[in-house]
């Protein structure tokens, strides 16, 4: 029961730290101070007293991307495990659901972007289309290779078993991480894949679907990105992280993982420059493929 | 069984009111499918919840035990879209076509006869019907699609699709009369073990692959499918794409069923042909600008992951691993009522727009989501079930071929074999994340944003009447996607009729927690309502331009459109579409105004059998010179025939 409570508390309240997190390594890194790590706290809570702003040519579909982007968000949320703490609701094949409740939040995101009916979000919307077919089987190949390894459906004995400790599993783990990391980028429109600081409209994904959202709709989609950030970090933490035998130091283990995952993303986005907007699906390939050859080790 | 013949009645007698009935016609024969609707359904429903419900009629000595008709599991699963979506079809026609065009009374006479011939393949259960029945719903859907025939277009399309759908009967009609030979009769039933491995078995597996394929519209067969889709009245496309093209895969699941024994490699087969379906179709979906083609070709996209389900059952059933079996099937046929549901509920809302505007064209609507805000809802719906989004219906067959696959990947199938599980988890995959982008661009480039052209921004909402059948499929889609447990009993025993041996639809429960998915699904619902009313709480600015990077005099022109939409993704997939695409030259420095163009033409059609049939045709032509007309070289050729037969005897 605890642990559900913490689980959900997880859920609700540490997703906005993490950008603050990347933030903060990147300005250190760049040798700024930089905003404070909780400053996307300060952001929501400011952006939830104010006024919202509707273009007239949008509809109520305007409102579905946010909204629909957090409560896919929080239902994907209940359903991984955070480390080696199994996750609150586990059934055989909610990897599925899970996978799909993002293409759910992806859909409507795309659907808010053209209902406003700019060029600029146009653009954004048909970048994350094209990007996310690629990433996509990445995403289902790590699953399968999983699903081999552990005869399992369910993320939380899938994610969770304990890869590091049996060295035939090493190899493909490895490499289905590698190709997760890709698809982990992409997704969450990070260096080198989207840089979510420049505010030339042009070169951005995500950030450019959402320009015209402000106020509380706004505030939900910042809060469903980190949510994501969180979500789909976990995929990558659980299987690398070794089991301890008490809980309490498997949540500690955990909340540590996702603290350098941040800062890995940081020192990622400070050392290396987003790719041209054409190599960008080399790169998901890269995934596809690591995730692919991860399978292949399976079987054999 | 007497009330689905009494409906199979009813329906064939629909259109016949209006050619008496000067007005109403249209009324009447609404109200007769929908009476028809309500007595089939109440023979199927009880077949589905386990009765048997009266299996047999008609039975003659001459014609062997399982008689002409039969209500069997399959029969009641296939009728339920059959009924339903030919009710909605024929509410649906009373505003979109009665009243404004031509040949209203012997398309309403067709429509019934097309219902009723539908009705009858789905029970047939001898040779003789299940081809009488095939053939009335050919000819009765050609001459639905040939409604407009004014246009050449249309003319085109409707001979096209005439062509194929012949192609595909002789082809079956060679499978049934091997299927006679070995059987030593007409009827349907069980196949004697070891046939399949036979080089018989073989030949009635490729005979009844290909014959059926051209229904279905499995690619490289499918090339008739998009031009009479497009040509056909929007209520007659619901029904082709979402029942018509089904018969076919009708027709491969009852011969599947009769095989006690089949090789692996003929699920393999089925998978390989799923996914090149499904992926290609989806990505010729991508290249389309006519909203009813680009629909169309996601009909071969479904069709390709029904196949994907069922070589996975196939699969299951050659190897002996029974959860696979019923996962793969009961997938597959969940999504053939899916599909209808949702295609149906698209083409009815694409009809709606089209009838409001005039186009089909996608780079000249947008902006109807507030003009025509209720067929937006029902086209929004069509589009989050059929990218299998939860917690609407596609997603829970794709959830159970999925899970089954999975299976797949942890049973010891064989090193060669174990690879198509994965082929359909990558396939299902990346159909999904496609067919999500080309939705998001045909109900973006539709609904969203601002009216490209005059017409299209003072369109008006479609009538009651259209409005109401849309809303009933979209409730249907809601129901299945929401309590797919409600529906499971039924389903596992249907998917049990294909020869398993897992016992009825507890099994189905037993592997799938379908119960989830309703958890899934209210608690999505809760927080969106929640969400949303917490979003309006405060006080909001309207009427205010969109931002555009601070340019505010932006018009509908500079709206990304459609085809840039998809461009990233049809660049990528250029090896399989081949765009053509008609660039201006721009020369000097006040360059005259230019013309883009660019379409996506069929592979198969544009690329390969027109051409062909034309060299054919030109070929003949060098015959002419034979053919002078004069009657002495006839007779010449008649004296120099006879004289190289003797030679020829002689010798």
């Amino acid at each position: 029961m605890l642990q559900f409570l913490l689980h959900g508390l997880t859920v609700l309240l540490l997703p906005p730290l993490l950008p603050g997190l990347i933030a903060k390594t990147k300005a250190l890194m760049a040798g700024r101070q930089g905003p404070p790590v909780l400053q996307l706290y300060y952001d929501l809570a400011k952006l939830a007293r104010k006024q919202a702003v509707f273009s007239r040519t949008t509809t109520w579909v305007f409102l579905a991307g946010p909204v629909g982007g957090v409560a896919a968000g929080l239902v994907a949320s209940c359903l991984v495990p955070f480390g080696h703490t199994p996750a609150p609701v586990s059934f055989e094949g909610d990897v599925i659901l899970f996978a799909y409740l993002f293409g759910l939040a992806r859909f409507l995101t795309i659907l808010s972007a053209l209902d406003t009916g700019s060029s600029f979000e146009g653009m954004g919307a048909a970048r994350e289309a094209t990007f996310s077919a690629l990433a996509e089987p990445a995403l289902f190949l790590g699953f399968a290779a999983l699903a081999k390894a552990t005869s399992s459906l369910s993320l939380s004995t899938m994610l969770a078993f304990p890869g590091s400790l049996t060295a035939r599993f090493t190899g493909p783990l490895i490499l289905i991480l590698a190709g997760w990391v890709i698809v982990y980028l992409a997704e969450n429109s990070r260096i080198p894949v989207d840089d979510p600081n420049t505010h030339l409209e042009l070169t951005m994904i995500h950030e450019v679907m959402v320009l015209d959202h402000s106020g509380r709709p706004f505030a939900l989609v910042l809060y469903g990105a980190s949510l994501k950030l969180l979500v789909l970090g976990t995929l990558i933490l659980t299987p690398a992280l070794p089991r301890a035998p008490h809980a309490w130091q498997n949540w500690l283990a955990f909340y540590a993982a996702l603290a350098g995952l941040a800062v890995a993303v940081g020192v990622v986005e400070s050392s290396m420059a987003r790719f041209r907007m054409t190599k960008v699906p080399q790169f998901l390939v890269a995934g596809v493929l690591a995730t692919a050859f991860a399978f292949l080790l399976m079987l054999v | 069984m007497s009330l689905c013949l009494l409906a199979l009645l009813v329906a064939a007698v629909s259109g016949v009111p209006g050619l008496f009935l000067r007005r109403q016609g249209g009324e009447a024969a609404a109200g007769l499918l929908g009476l028809a609707a309500v007595l089939g359904l109440t023979a199927a429903l009880p077949v589905l919840a386990g009765g048997t419900g009266g299996t047999l009629l008609l039975r003659t000595a001459a014609l062997g035990s399982p008689g002409l008709l039969a209500l069997d599991p399959l029969a009641a699963f296939f009728s339920i879209p059959v009924l339903l979506l030919s009710f909605c079809g024929g509410l649906y026609s009373l505003g979109y076509w009665e009243g404004h065009r031509g040949h209203t009374p012997i398309l309403r006479l067709v429509y019934g006869l097309l219902t009723a011939s539908l009705l009858m393949l789905v029970m047939a259960s001898h040779a003789l019907t299940f081809l009488l029945a095939w053939e009335g719903m050919a000819l009765a859907a050609f001459v639905l699609v040939m409604a407009e025939d004014r246009e050449p277009e249309t003319r085109r399309a409707g001979w096209i699709y005439l062509a194929a759908t012949h192609t595909g009967t002789l082809l079956l009609f060679a499978a049934f009369a091997l299927l006679a030979k070995v059987q030593g009769h007409s009827a349907f039933a069980a196949l004697p073990a070891g046939l399949a491995a036979t080089r018989g078995g073989t030949a009635l597996f490729a005979l009844f692959l290909l014959g059926f394929g051209f229904k279905t519209g499995v690619l490289p067969l499918h090339f008739w499918l998009p031009p009479a889709h497009a040509a056909a009245p929007s209520h007659v496309s619901a029904l082709m794409s979402g029942v018509l093209l089904k018969m076919g895969i009708l027709g491969i699941v009852r011969f599947l069923s009769w095989v006690p024994d089949p090789p692996p490699w003929w699920g393999g087969t089925l998978v390989a042909l799923g996914a090149l379906s499904g992926i290609l179709g989806v990505a010729f979906a991508l290249g389309q600008h006519d909203l009813k083609r680009l629909l169309a070709y996601h009909s071969i996209e479904n069709i390709g992951i029904i196949l994907l389900g069922l070589g996975l059952g196939t699969l299951g059933k050659a190897t002996g691993h029974p959860a696979m079996q019923t996962l793969g099937y009961a997938g597959a046929l969940l999504h053939v009522v899916n599909h209808s549901l949702f295609k149906g509920l698209l083409f009815l809302s694409a009809g709606s727009v089209l009838r409001a505007t005039g186009t089909r064209d996608l780079e000249r609507l947008g902006g109807l989501g507030r003009t025509m805000p209720w067929t937006s809802a029902a086209f929004l719906a069509g589009s989050w079930a059929i990218c299998g989004l939860p917690p609407l219906n596609g997603f829970v067959s794709e959830w159970l071929i999925y899970l089954g696959a999975f299976r797949g990947l942890g049973l010891p199938l064989g090193l060669g074999r174990q690879t198509w599980p994965l082929v359909i988890l990558v396939s299902l995959a990346l159909i999904g994340a496609l067919a999500l982008a080309c939705f998001a661009k045909a109900f973006g480039a539709v609904f969203l944003g601002l009216p490209r052209t005059r017409t299209v921004a003072q369109a008006a909402e479609a009538p009651r009447t259209m409005l109401l059948p849309m809303g009933l499929l979209a409730l249907a889609c809601l129901a299945i996607g929401a309590a797919p447990a409600l529906f499971a009993p039924a389903l596992g025993r249907v998917a049990d009729s294909m020869g398993g041996s897992l016992g009825g639809g507890e099994a189905l429960r037993a592997l799938v927690p379908l119960r989830m998915l309703t958890w899934a699904a209210v608690i999505l619902g809760l927080l969106a309502l929640l969400l949303g009313r917490w979003l309006r709480l405060v006080p909001q600015g309207r009427d205010l331009p969109t931002w555009d990077c601070g340019y505010a005099a932006a018009d509908a022109r500079m709206q990304y459109t459609a085809s840039s939409f998809a461009d990233g993704l049809t660049r990528g997939l250029r090896w399989a579409l081949r765009p053509v695409a008609h660039l201006p030259r721009i020369a000097g420095w006040f360059p005259r105004l230019a013309r883009y163009e660019s379409h996506v033409p069929d592979p198969v059609l544009d690329r390969t059998a027109s051409p062909a049939l034309q060299l054919i045709v030109r070929s003949a032509g060098l015959l002419r010179v034979a053919q002078g007309g004069a009657l002495p070289v006839y007779l010449l050729y008649v004296l120099l025939t006879l004289l190289a037969l003797l030679v020829w005897m002689v010798a």
